[in-house]
């Protein structure tokens, strides 16, 4: 398996090199076809190729597709065709593949862009600790570990095919009727014009048969937010098993976990294979069973991700318990960016459940105003009974 | 022409385009390609498919997406008050069945919507599909058979193809994330606001009549001011809005008269907390350390 990195200087001409070039950025997550590969040639014809600069500014309209290979490409671009790239990609290389054998899962993380992966997880990881707990970092640090190997147990398969069951009807519960396109329909509130006129041919022009169309409902978008530190541990299984339920049966869904970072678990949890999946998250939630920071977690969701998934027709559910260790007003901040967003925000809190619960935690007061539903849940059979809850949104 | 030409004549027009920005319009059009536009509100998106058009001469067509945006109104509809004048005419005057068919389902009674129109014109137009992000996933696929294919099915008329090519530019403000099959059929380029250089250019093609001082003040406290934690960072239409309302105001000097600077910067900045924010005294200090 012969990894292509950079610019080869025995290749037999520039079309060669260019393919080589594809690969490269394929290889780097990209994803790119044969016929890219014609474009790009074409791009290449129509500007000065001599200069690296023309031909670096017309590969990148020819094989981006969004802001971040845009940021990605001039990196990917100095590294094969100048040549600057290859002793930095190994040094990266390295932690990461040290990273992996710790969780015996080496085959996911080739899956995943293999300098991201490194890059992020251990430095990252190190800092959130720190920031999180002064004194007890040594603990909290094998705590994490721990967590890392057992999350795996902690979700067993058969509990994934039960949430799928439950995902589903709270995604049915939630259904929108503001679509303003209509169908066809039997008793619809609007003419068909084209369909009577076409009936009506049959009958000289007279529309003896008035045929409707109406707006057809729609399904809100869940976007998923779930809360792993320390302090959620014990309700994590029903959560993970939900939040993996809810992505196999709903393709519009997003999920998120947080603790004292924020990762998007969405396309991690798309793979196929139920184990593989879960071991996917947990390598991507780094940090598990840590410390909590609510509120930055969720304003750094508010500034990035939300504005691109998240619109009026879409109901955020946070699952949390509400401790916070930043201070609540961040999170109140975050909250009403969040609900400017046109969003419905629910929150399921697992303490709620218990006898005598009061919202006290500082950061649960702070939220409860933006809420539109604030109900307890710690077992699948809890969530299941939201449906009802849910359709009167 | 090659692309530097290309961004001479955009500039003589009065739009100062990116190197990025002018290769990606390039390549588009010799490669006969759509162009996806991305990039925060107000940057120039809208603006480059109208000073293309201005360019080259030719209409410019527009299709503003919008939730619910269907074929209806995006491609074409029947006109059904003429239909049914017909049917009953033709009734009355016996005729048969087949021939009023073949009548009322003709180019006569179509009504021509942009993209329809785009593909039928007599020379190449530029086609502006604005704001891709906020139409529906469906709508989406729909176009994508009409980018790659430049025809369109009507199913009692046939199959119409495209007489001219026309010149597709899609903007997206990254509302909703757009389909991978869309973002490969189109050439990318990612609006970013201008720097300082850049944005003066511009600033001073747009509104000649700025004295030089006053213009590099106000792209200095405008970039300034994008570097604030705001809700909504101005855009470059902003910037321009900016200048013309302290041309119209006589105000030759933004350190001068705070008072009169933040009466303006109702231009700028566009939410209730973000004009909380810039207080006279931090507007004072941002013009101070622009000028």
């Amino acid at each position: 398996m012969s990894r292509v990195t950079r610019f080869a200087g025995r290749d037999p001409g520039p079309a060669a090199r260019v393919v080589g070039f594809m690969a490269h950025l394929r290889e780097n997550g990209l994803r790119l076809g044969v016929s890219e590969t014609d474009l790009a040639l074409a791009a290449l014809c129509e500007v000065d190729a001599s200069l690296p600069e023309h031909s670096r500014q017309a590969l990148k309209a020819v094989c981006t597709g969004c802001k971040e290979e845009i940021d990605q490409f001039d990196a990917l671009f100095d590294s094969y065709w100048l040549d600057a790239g290859r002793v930095k990609q190994k040094i990266v290389q390295t932690p990461a593949v040290k990273d992996d054998d710790g969780v015996h899962s080496s085959r996911e993380a080739q899956g995943d862009d293999a300098s991201g992966a490194g890059s992020v997880n251990a430095p990252d990881g190190g800092e959130g600790e720190a920031e999180s707990e002064g004194e007890g970092r040594l603990i909290a640090t094998e705590v994490r570990n721990l967590m890392r190997k057992d999350l795996r147990d902690l979700v067993r398969p058969e509990d994934i095919a039960e949430a799928e069951g439950v995902a589903r009807r709270l995604g049915a519960a939630l259904r929108d009727r503001r679509s303003r396109r209509r169908i066809a329909a039997r008793k619809g509130d609007r003419l068909h014009f084209r369909r009577t006129i076409r009936a009506s041919l049959a009958t000289g022009g007279e529309p003896v048969r008035l045929l409707h169309k109406h707006r057809p409902d729609r399904p809100h978008k869940i976007v998923a937010l779930c809360d792993v530190s320390g302090s959620m541990t014990v309700y994590a299984q029903v959560f993970l098993a939900f939040l993996a339920g809810l992505m196999r049966s709903d393709p519009t869904a997003d999920a998120y976990l947080f603790h004292t970072r924020l990762v998007r678990i969405t396309e991690a949890l798309r793979d196929k294979d139920t184990l593989r999946a879960i071991g996917r998250m947990s390598l991507m939630a780094d940090g598990f069973g840590g410390g909590s920071e609510i509120g930055p977690s969720l304003a750094r969701f508010a500034r990035t991700y939300a504005k691109r998934f998240v619109d009026g027709r879409s109901v955020v559910m946070i699952l949390s318990d509400g401790y916070d260790t930043a201070p609540p007003d961040v999170l109140d901040a975050a909250l009403e960016d969040l609900k400017k967003r046109g969003c419905k925000i629910i929150w399921l809190n697992p303490l709620k459940g218990w006898r005598d619960y009061a919202p006290v935690a500082a950061g649960m007061a702070a939220a409860l105003p933006h809420l539109d539903l604030f109900a307890s849940a710690n077992t699948l059979d809890d969530l299941a009974a939201l449906d009802r809850e849910l359709t009167a949104l | 022409m090659t692309w530097t030409d290309l961004q001479t004549a955009l500039a003589a027009d009065g739009y100062v385009a990116s190197d990025d920005l002018t290769v990606a319009m390039h390549l588009a059009l010799t490669l006969d390609r759509p162009l996806l536009l991305e990039g925060a509100a107000g940057v120039g998106k809208t603006q480059l498919a109208s000073s293309m058009a201005t360019l080259r001469d030719t209409k410019l067509i527009r299709l503003q997406c919008y939730e619910g945006l269907d074929a209806a109104q995006a491609i074409y509809e029947w006109n059904y008050q003429r239909q049914l004048l017909t049917i009953r005419a033709a009734a009355e005057d016996g005729e048969t069945g087949q021939s009023v068919e073949a009548r009322i389902f003709s180019r006569e009674f179509l009504l021509e919507r942009p993209l329809l129109a785009a593909i039928t014109q007599d020379t190449p137009p530029v086609l502006l599909i604005d704001e891709i992000d906020r139409a529906d996933e469906e709508f989406e696929a729909y176009l994508l058979e009409i980018l790659s294919e430049f025809q369109i099915t009507i199913p009692e008329l046939g199959t119409v193809s495209a007489t001219t090519k026309p010149i597709v530019i899609l903007t997206s403000n990254g509302t909703r994330d757009l389909s991978d099959a869309l973002r490969r059929r189109c050439l990318y380029a990612y609006v970013d606001y201008p720097d300082r250089e850049t944005e003066l250019a511009i600033l001073n093609a747009r509104c000649p009549g700025v004295e030089a001082r006053l213009g590099e003040q106000i792209v200095g406290f405008v970039q300034k001011l994008r570097a604030e934690d705001l809700e909504k960072t101005p855009g470059i239409a902003e910037t321009l809005d900016f200048a013309v309302a302290l041309m119209g105001l006589g105000i030759a000097d933004l350190t001068e008269d705070p008072a009169a600077l933040q009466h303006t910067l109702s231009t700028l900045l566009k939410t209730q907390s973000d004009r909380a924010h810039i207080t006279p005294e931090v507007a004072g200090r941002i013009a101070g350390r622009a000028a």
